[in-house]
């Protein structure tokens, strides 16, 4: 226990809360960060072998020469249908396969047809299909530009960063393997001629240590590094996951964005530091254009980012138009991955929405949740035992606060041994499952892929005698330290494991589970607490990969493995609902991501905005943060203003961790838990809408919680907002992030557009920063005008009893008096919704209100119907007709609030499903 | 047809249903409002906001903002719905849990478009709780006999202290007073015996500087002699030479000029002059027949400690061993506690250990028998003055306990009294919790480890009708990250007085129910309150 003391005291007396970080390699002690950014812009030395050329209808080839030590690369170029271009280079003749990531595109992306513009022995033309696009390759040296027009749109080592460390024999053992040996002398192309190989061993190459670690890095160098240049753009964004501004900032003068998925302890805001995830994408953005880059590679990355305008003031800007400086302002990009190959895809826009649907047409959309996951979750470290769920849950109906799901963390195992339950503290799971049930609520509980080491525990065993565990370098299952203690790590890159682990969610083999019980997915970077850098060893093995070229992807395959055990449980017709920490591309398609271990700090609260936003820009959607921050306790204020933000982000769950104080909605006084309630209930109020969203960006890729410029991306004015943003189009929302404040500032966009205030109704014009003052209930958000979102005002205990709540429609009239909107209804948990379920289009023109259908072939009738519809900048009708899908016409009673110009029609009444029409007279 | 006509059906036949045993009112009415909703006469919401049409009541549609239109429908956000629960307690609930599925009034009535199997359950609950309540009543009752007891007990344990306080206090000033008498006598004694001693020391010293003088001359003479090389009575430069350690600058190079100048600048001093120069080097000077270097100097105690190792999962310091984690906090205080310890226990490091073996100017010789007579009577004044004030201190002390319990707040009739010095017990599977009334409550693990403060008496808490409902301990052993640890203690009313029930329903707040006759209410509020449902 002396150690451990020691080390207690030293944590407690140094009195920080900020991360240790010592525990993360910078890029300069990861040896291949380190190597690659040495490398500085200059002429490449590959060369593109023309003669090497072959093109056929959907691809071309052609090798690449590094002329210093004549290693051969082959690249492939590929135009695929909507616009994108993928360029994959790999070496001609490794040594033994690189790693290609697999399982993360849905599919194997179509292709269109390239073909050949002109030629010389410079390089070659080719068409991309439509719009005038073509890529000019050049020979000597190698680069690839993209050009519309007469614009270049993205160069590829235009700055000769193209980098590709071949892989090779070890020097003191080639000669001891005679097999290499037979092989050069087999095929000489394979190899450089030996003379010729002058590239000295580095230090780092062959064995790297970071603290009391050693990597042994038995395949020696391995890097891949590549420079995209994007003339004309100031503004990139996304690569995820990082605490830092949406928009990216510039690297020159510290460390790259880093992508590892690490368990960051106390991690700090805005640094590039490596957090729980990756998504290699980034988006560029202009007033004229959005393009996007996906680098598909799951081993450690390092992103570069350079500007030419970074430095200049917005005077020097200026001095450069007065002066006609025609230098065009542009970023540079590059990419820098430890192992695996290069395989960009391009997605050439043009407009932001064309880059969500290019994007998912990749790795697909954002998995639809059950409409209770939209819901509150009340999470804390840790519930102690049933009759404290009972107590919990009962709080919330005596204090009239709706909720869908309460979570247990780690400690409701028996031993932190997972898909077990403590035998004292849980000892009848169905019982209290049953309880919530009855009450039409749900739980979550936590699954971590740490498998405790136990030859009692049926888990393990079967892993074991599987031999389903991640090996270590020698070839024995890797054991690393964490909850349970000793713990080995399924090997989630396997499919048959993944089959297994999915197996282990069927209701008779997961004990005590039920259908209202869904799963958290945690530590899955995976988190070593022994590990270097907290996680595992590089040299560890999956198969007969490393566990450097698998990094990234290993959390994406837990959560995959997760959410297909619970489809499979309900014999695939349940949607699953499955959170996880780790995440990589493609992750969007399993479930829900929250931002970690987060802090009750007032920054942590504002850092929660452009975290979800930079998700949701690569697809991830259904993100949130931790309510009331993770570590620490918050003052009632923040707690206050963090439901406040969290009611109006994708994913709302409330989390507390172990050593702090309890903090349900109900422990701060009467007028805090009113504030709290009126929070969640707007919530609940927006269930339709939010559940739209979600069925939206399932059908779309479009991100749900969204930057403006994503609406707006001619107005300038927008690129860089992170204290504001929109929910889908309609729904714009600046959250009080500021302790004690008595206004906020929010940004109106849309010349020619008007705003709503969705709690007063008042009308206020875009293109204008408005300042709102505000009290401790003040959540601003408005309404565009010309849109309609549908309310249930009913609030209930649960989403699902709201399920037949009749809706109310909110149109809020633009300057042209139009108004659309949509109306979304399932039954809110099965698969069911591909077949059965309404979706109409409302829309408000010539004082008409019409719902038509928009899917005519779908099946699903609904109880619910239409109670009120309230039209925002109305003018007062002399008399509202209904006309229903037979014909008949009816009078509808209405009121008239003519200061605000609100006119609310009462109880049409007819069903949600129907086709109708309300006349205003 | 529509949902809300066939609400409106439904209702109709409901209604009609009912009427034949209820008093006919709008559903989700409260008999007592039941006159501000006449049928067919147009119904004013409540607040007085506006007038409608009785057809509005309940016609699911919200038309008032205090939601007194819609009793019997969830149409309004803030509306609640009066369940008569016929055989039990009636009550409201928010119009929100009408017709959601969940059975929330016992008597099914909320339930009555929802599709909802709920079973009439109020007779059953209805029971029970007269039972329950029975039961309270016969044990408050009791209760209430035994804390009256407890009163009487109080008063009495109080008037004996007092009594006990005022005899105390008679002893007490007897004793002030002999302790003064004592402390006379004893300074008068100790002045002869310090004088005394003083005399004998000075005599002593006296005899130590002779004795050392002539070793000290013997010394020189064999210093001399041992010099002296050729025997011819006088030091020389030469002979002083080849004593590097005499080096005036300690510079490794012994000069003949700094020989020189150590003989006081001749090249050769007799037995006489060596005499001051012996006394430049004596302290230099190394014995020919003794010529190994002085042992080095032992190492330190620090220089033997390690440093903490360093250990990669530092940044998970509440994580490591997270299953312990409950005991690590005890684990950790007792660690510190071990490590006070060693720091009181252990001599200060030391760096210079006694090396002055032969400095034995022997002992100092006993004193004489004037002299010890002296001393020994000092000491029996002194003894004696010691136990005088000793037995004060223990009086003062038994003031001060005596005072601080009859001032202590032990409920307004004191009835809290008994517990005080009194421990109860309550054994988990895991701890062994202790509580000591008005002193402190503790917890121990059951299988080895040490105690934890769970917090000291702090104050009685509990809301202002009935702040002796809760007490309040604070201040316990701290929490890694987290606050010190505390207890409240929630009391309520039984025969006997025991722990019942232990949690931490935050980590590091404490509850424990706790059961005593002290806290019994008088029975006849309990009696109308049993009553009065009776009546349903």
């Amino acid at each position: 226990m002396a150690p451990v003391l020691v080390l207690w005291l030293a944590v407690f007396l140094s009195g920080t809360w900020a991360v240790d970080k010592g525990n993360f390699k910078t890029c300069d002690q990861s040896s291949f960060c380190k190597r690659q950014r040495a490398l500085k812009p200059g002429e490449s030395p590959y060369r593109a072998l023309l003669e090497t050329m072959e093109l056929t209808n959907t691809r071309l080839t052609l090798q690449l020469i590094n002329d210093n030590n004549k290693v051969r690369l082959l690249l492939e170029l590929y135009r695929l249908q909507g616009n994108m271009t993928r360029v994959k280079i790999n070496e001609l003749k490794p040594l033994k396969p690189r790693y290609e990531v697999p399982d993360v595109l849905i599919r194997e992306p179509p292709t269109e047809p390239l073909s050949l513009l002109s030629q010389d022995e410079n390089g070659v033309v080719l068409s991309l299909g439509a719009e005038s696009q073509r890529v000019i390759l050049s020979a000597r040296p190698f680069r690839l530009d993209i050009m519309e027009g007469r614009d270049v749109v993205m160069s590829l080592n235009s700055r000769g960063l193209l980098a590709f460390e071949h892989l090779r024999m070890r020097k003191d053992t080639s000669q001891a393997d005679p097999e290499a040996e037979k092989k050069e002398e087999a095929d000489p192309a394979a190899q450089p001629e030996a003379a010729k190989e002058e590239e000295k061993d580095e230090d780092g190459m062959w064995e790297e240590t970071f603290k009391s670690h050693t990597d042994s890095k038995p395949n020696g160098p391995s890097a891949v590094s590549l420079d995209f240049s994007l003339p004309g753009v100031e503004h990139v964004y996304g690569i995820p996951e990082h605490a830092d501004t949406l928009r990216l900032k510039t690297t020159e003068n510290g460390d790259p964005y880093r992508l590892y998925n690490l368990d960051v302890f106390q991690y700090e805001l805005y640094n590039p530091m490596a957090l729980y995830g990756a998504v290699p994408v980034m988006l560029a953005h202009n007033a004229q254009r959005t393009t996007g880059v996906f680098w598909l590679n799951a081993a450690e990355t390092w992103v570069d980012i350079s500007s030419n305008t970074a430095g200049k003031t917005v005077f020097g800007k200026m001095l450069d138009y007065v002066q006609g400086s025609n230098e065009t302002p542009q970023t540079d990009v590059r990419w820098i991955s430890e192992s695996g190959i290069i395989d960009v895809f391009i997605m050439l826009g043009p407009t932001p929405k064309d880059v969500f649907s290019q994007y998912a047409s990749l790795t697909g959309t954002q998995a639809f949740p059950p409409l209770a996951a939209v819901g509150y979750h009340q999470c804390r470290w840790n519930y102690n035992d049933q009759e404290d769920v009972a107590a919990v849950d009962a709080g919330f109906d005596e204090h009239d606060i709706p909720y869908d799901y309460i979570w247990l963390d780690i400690e409701h195992t028996d031993g932190k041994r997972y898909f077990t339950w403590d035998p004292h503290k849980f000892a009848t799971p169905k019982e209290m499952l049953q309880g919530l049930s009855d009450k039409k609520r749900k739980m979550v509980a936590i699954v971590d892929p740490h498998i405790k080491v136990d030859s009692n525990y049926k888990i393990h065993n079967e892993i074991r005698s599987r031999s389903f565990y991640i090996k270590n370098k020698d070839g024995g299952d890797y054991e690393g330290w964490c909850w349970p203690g000793s713990a080995g790590y399924p090997d989630f890159t396997r499919a048959d494991m993944r089959d297994w682990w999915a197996s282990m969610f069927a209701y008779n083999q997961y004990e005590g589970s039920m259908e209202n019980l869904d799963t958290w997915n945690d530590m899955n970077e995976p988190s070593v607490f022994n590990g270097p850098e907290v996680t595992m060893h590089k040299d560890a093995m999956h198969g007969a990969w490393e566990h450097r070229d698998v990094h990234n992807i290993y959390g994406f395959y837990v959560q995959m493995a997760t959410a297909e055990g619970l489809i499979q449980r309900s014999g695939g017709v349940e949607r699953p609902f499955v959170l996880t920490r780790a995440f990589f591309a493609g992750s969007q398609r399993y479930g829900a991501v929250w931002t970690g271990d987060n802090a009750a700090e007032w920054e942590h609260l504002k850092i929660s905005i452009p975290m979800c936003l930079s998700l949701g820009l690569v697809g991830i959607s259904f993100c949130g943060a931790d309510v009331g921050g993770f570590f620490k306790s918050p003052n009632t204020e923040l707690l206050v203003r963090w439901y406040q933000t969290g009611a109006y982000q994708p994913f709302f769950r409330a989390h507390a961790h172990l050593d702090t104080p309890r903090r349900e909605p109900w422990l701060f006084g009467p007028e805090n838990t009113a504030l709290i309630r009126e929070a969640v209930r707007q919530r609940y109020t927006l269930l339709p809408y939010w559940y739209l969203q979600f069925y939206h960006a399932h059908r779309t890729g479009e991100p749900i919680m969204r930057p403006l410029w994503v609406e707006y991306p001619e107005d300038p004015a927008t690129f860089a907002l992170e204290d504001e943003f929109l929910i889908g189009r309609d729904l714009l929302v600046h959250p009080v992030t500021e302790e004690g404040a008595r206004g906020v500032t929010a940004y109106l966009p849309g010349k020619d557009q008007v705003w709503f205030d969705v709690h007063t109704f008042q009308k206020h014009n875009g293109a204008q920063n408005l300042y709102i003052p505000v009290t401790m209930s003040s959540i601003p958000v408005f309404q565009r005008g010309g849109s309609i979102i549908p309310r249930k005002i009913r609030v209930r205990r649960s989403s699902s009893c709201m399920m037949q709540d009749p809706y109310t429609l909110y149109v809020a009239l633009n300057l042209q008096r139009t108004a659309e909107g949509e109306l979304y209804i399932d039954d809110g948990h099965t698969f069911n919704y591909e077949k059965e379920f309404i979706h109409r289009r409302l829309s408000f023109a010539n004082n008409v209100l019409s719902s038509v259908n928009l899917a005519p072939e779908a099946q699903f009738s609904t109880g619910s119907w239409i109670e009120r519809i309230v039209i925002l900048g109305a003018s007062k009708p002399s008399k509202v007709l209904l006309k229903t899908d037979d014909g008949q016409e009816s009078q509808v009673e209405f009121d008239f609030d003519a200061s605000m110009s609100v006119l609310t029609l009462r109880k049409p009444g007819m069903n949600a499903g129907a086709d109708w029409n309300v006349m205003l007279q | 047809m529509t949902s809300c006509q066939t609400q409106y059906l439904l209702m109709l036949l409901l209604s009609v249903g009912v009427s034949a045993v209820e008093v006919q009112r709008p559903r989700g009415v409260p008999l007592s409002k039941r006159q501000f909703y006449e049928e067919g006469k147009p119904f004013t919401c409540l607040d007085g906001s506006r007038t409608i049409p009785f057809d509005r009541v309940n016609d699911d549609y919200c038309d008032c903002k205090d939601g007194s239109d819609e009793p019997g429908t969830a149409a309004c956000p803030n509306g609640s719905f009066h369940c008569t629960n016929a055989g039990f307690r009636p009550g409201f609930i928010p119009s929100s849990r009408i017709n959601d599925g969940i059975c929330d009034c016992c008597d099914t009535t909320d339930e009555y478009n929802s599709g909802a199997a709920c079973q009439n359950t109020c007779r059953d609950l209805g029971r029970k709780e007269r039972e329950s309540l029975q039961k309270m009543a016969e044990i408050t009752k009791e209760g209430f006999l035994l804390k009256q007891q407890l009163i009487q007990e109080a008063k009495r344990g109080l008037e004996e202290k007092k009594a006990k306080q005022a005899d105390i206090q008679i002893g007490k000033k007897d004793l002030e007073a002999r302790v003064e008498a004592l402390r006379t006598v004893k300074e008068t004694a100790e002045q002869p015996e310090k004088e005394a001693k003083e005399r004998h020391l000075k005599a002593w010293e006296e005899q130590k500087a002779v004795i050392q003088m002539e070793k000290d001359k013997a010394k020189m003479a064999e210093v001399l002699s041992e010099l002296d090389d050729d025997a011819d009575g006088s030091v020389s430069v030469a002979e002083l030479l080849s004593h590097s350690e005499l080096d005036p600058d300690s510079d490794g190079s012994f000069t003949e000029a700094e020989a020189q100048g150590l003989l006081g600048g001749v090249d050769n001093v007799d037995s006489v002059a060596f005499e001051s120069v012996w006394n430049n080097i004596k302290d230099k000077y190394a014995s020919e027949a003794n010529t190994e270097t002085p042992a080095e100097v032992e190492t330190t105690v620090e220089e033997v400690r390690e440093p903490p190792s360093d250990n990669d999962s530092e940044q998970y310091p509440e994580e490591d061993i997270p299953e312990e984690e409950e005991e690590d906090d005890d684990e950790e205080d007792e660690e510190e506690d071990q490590e006070d310890g060693d720091y009181k226990q252990s001599p200060p490091p030391t760096q210079t250990p006694d090396k002055k073996e032969d400095d034995d100017e022997g002992t100092m010789p006993p004193f004489d028998q004037e002299t010890q007579n002296l001393i020994d009577a000092a000491q029996k004044a002194r003894d004696a003055f010691d136990e005088a004030e000793r037995a004060l201190r223990e009086v003062d002390d038994q003031v001060k306990n005596l005072e601080k319990e009859i001032s202590f707040d032990f409920g307004p009739n004191a009835e809290f009294a008994y517990l005080y010095s009194q421990c109860y017990e309550l054994s988990t599977s895991e701890y062994i919790y202790r509580l000591c009334p008005f002193n402190r409550m503790s917890q121990k693990p059951k299988f080895g480890g040490s105690e934890t403060n769970l917090g000291s008496w702090g104050h009685w808490s509990g809301p202002e009708d009935n702040i002796y409902s809760l007490m309040k301990y604070e201040h316990g052993t701290g929490c890694w990250q987290g606050p010190n640890r505390s207890t409240t203690i929630k009391l309520t009313c039984g025969k006997e007085t025991v722990v019942i029930s232990v949690s931490e329903p935050s980590r590091c707040e404490y509850l424990m129910e706790f059961i005593s006759p002290a806290i019994c209410q008088e029975p006849s509020s309990l009696d109308a309150a049993l009553h009065g449902h009776e009546e349903l």
